[in-house]
């Protein structure tokens, strides 16, 4: 899978809580503006690759890690940590807006920064809220609270709110897993639309929907990567078998 | 009777025993204030609620009587906001480190260390504060003693501080951790997430710890009157020209107005009553208070 140039690679990454381990030696790179899923059954380790690639794995002390993942031209460790999570955003499983207005929702990660300007908040906010496909829905109420959006909205308003800081890539760890079929479509829609900008890395256990929008897919299992391939590849003609009885649903 | 219904009846029993039980409480509610409002009624009709909300003047035994309880009122409230002004930052101060920063086996220490605070027998903490704090105020000021406003404040505040941390460092907690990731995954460090994120989230919970923590300041008797001097009077000091109270004078709460001067009242007198009437005022605080953090606590999350 070298078709384009990869945004992060990871070599031989390997993780443990305390003594639990969580990932074997990792490898794969991660190409630039395509969707790239990442599949598995619960606890194959896929939620937490995830999270190294953004270092959100630092704030459990619990942690221990080996190998060494490259974001462009520099391992992750040699950027500062603030910077990185700029750059790398990341949309979680279960929708966490902030208990704040849609507005402020879209501008912390900008304020955070120092932006102050009226007139650049309002700027981001519509341009974040077009991208994530929820303008319309919102653009009347945005002085009020978050938690007043469907489950759908939710999840759209934090993948604006990810995007908001300007990232090159975006991390969803299975987004879809608490919306509804309508919502979910809505969400896969906007994912096909982002990669035109971003790169997108998402974790699911839904192969629908890795097949449905992924150009790459990963198959983890038990803590190991167990194949990588094109989706088309994988999909049809998997080259292991523990990916053909997991993609034809014989374990999972 | 079958087994069953034996049962049952039993359950009926007990189910009846519960709800009298439980509903005594809301009768003697009902009695405490009934006593307390039909007390306070002929002062309230003879002197007039007007002249103890705003009169300054309180001599009830004397020829030329006056039911002015608002020195009272200044004293009760400059000592309970003071008290507010140091254990609000500290008592936040105080929940944040325990919820958000200490490693658990500090947490494990300082937690139950702070409720233990609240144990102490207010008597105590007030003769703590006689012997102790008093003679040190009064040294370290140049005052002709230290039963001042600030020695009360001081030792309210170490009281009121166990309330508000441990309410507040409730709500803290309970702040999903996905709030946290999302604030950590936008690039927020530890800090900023806590201001930014933690903070406003838990506010409606450290909004009721903090009003919680000024009605445990306004209802304190023992310790104030010990260690506040008792004065009837309302010290005030100018600061740039603005009239602001002088917390190294003397003062007298409320609360111990009643304590002093309910052991050797003619029952059934004027001043009898009124000290009922002393009652309601700070009852009304109380009530208003509790009303409030109650509502706060309850209000839907915005």
């Amino acid at each position: 899978m070298e078709s384009k140039q990869p945004v992060m690679s990871s070599r031989h990454i390997s993780l443990w809580y305390d003594k639990t381990r969580a990932l074997t030696d990792i490898t794969m790179d991660i190409p630039e503006k395509q969707v790239t899923a990442i599949i598995g059954p619960s606890g194959c380790g896929k939620s937490t690759f995830l999270k190294t690639l953004n270092r959100m794995t630092d704030l459990n002390p619990a942690v221990k890690m080996g190998g060494f993942i490259n974001f462009l031209d520099k391992p992750l460790q040699q950027y500062d940590v603030v910077e990185l999570r700029r750059r790398v955003g990341m949309v979680f499983q279960k929708p966490n807006p902030f208990p704040k207005s849609i507005y402020d929702n879209i501008t912390f990660g900008l304020r955070l920064q120092g932006v102050k300007k009226k007139s650049d908040l309002d700027a981001v906010v519509e341009s974040s809220l077009r991208r994530a496909a929820l303008w319309d829905e919102v653009k009347d109420r945005l002085k009020q609270s978050a938690m007043g959006l469907s489950g759908g909205q939710q999840q759209r308003l934090c993948i604006a709110r990810a995007l908001a800081v300007n990232p090159e890539v975006v991390l969803m760890d299975e987004p879809c897993s608490a919306l509804d079929p309508v919502a979910t479509a809505k969400i896969e829609d906007l994912i096909l639309q982002l990669k035109q900008e971003y790169t997108i890395v998402i974790v699911t256990h839904n192969m629908q929907q890795a097949a449905r929008i992924s150009d790459g897919t990963a198959f983890f299992l038990s803590s190991q990567l167990v194949e990588y391939d094109t989706t088309v590849k994988m999909f049809e003609n998997p080259g292991d078998q523990r990916t053909e009885d997991y993609i034809t649903g014989r374990f999972g | 009777m079958t087994n069953r219904s034996v049962t049952k009846t039993k359950e009926q029993v007990i189910e009846t025993g519960l709800f009298v039980v439980a509903f005594m409480t809301v009768v003697f509610l009902m009695l405490i204030l009934g006593f307390l409002l039909t007390r306070a009624w002929p002062a309230v009709q003879e002197v007039g609620l007007r002249e103890f909300l705003t009169g300054t003047r309180w001599m009830p035994s004397s020829r030329t009587p006056g039911y002015g309880a608002f020195t009272m009122i200044y004293g009760s409230l400059m000592v309970a906001t003071g008290a507010l002004v140091v254990s609000i930052p500290w008592g936040l101060a105080v929940a944040i480190y325990i919820s958000e920063l200490a490693p658990a086996k500090v947490r494990e220490v300082l937690k139950p260390t702070v409720e233990t605070l609240a144990i102490f027998p207010s008597v105590v903490i007030g003769f703590i504060g006689l012997v102790v704090l008093a003679p040190w105020v009064a040294r370290t000021f140049g005052l002709s003693h230290g039963l001042t406003a600030f020695t009360g404040v001081i030792m309210l505040s170490i009281m009121a501080l166990p309330t508000i941390v441990s309410i507040a460092e409730d709500a803290i907690a309970s702040v999903p951790q996905e709030f946290k990731e999302a604030s950590y995954a936008l690039g927020a460090n530890k800090m900023e997430t806590i201001l930014f994120v933690i903070l406003p989230a838990a506010r409606s919970g450290v909004t009721a710890a903090i009003m919680l923590g000024f009605g445990r300041a306004i209802g304190e008797t023992m310790t104030l009157l010990m260690v506040a001097g008792n004065a009837l009077s309302m010290p005030t000091t100018r600061v740039l020209g603005l009239p602001l109270p002088n917390f190294f004078g003397s003062v007298r709460t409320l609360t111990a107005t009643i304590a002093i001067e309910g052991l050797d009242v003619p029952w059934g007198s004027l001043h009898y009553s009124s000290l009922f009437v002393i009652g309601g005022i700070l009852f009304t605080f109380t009530f208003a208070v509790n009303l409030v953090a109650e509502m706060v606590m309850h209000r839907k999350e915005v």
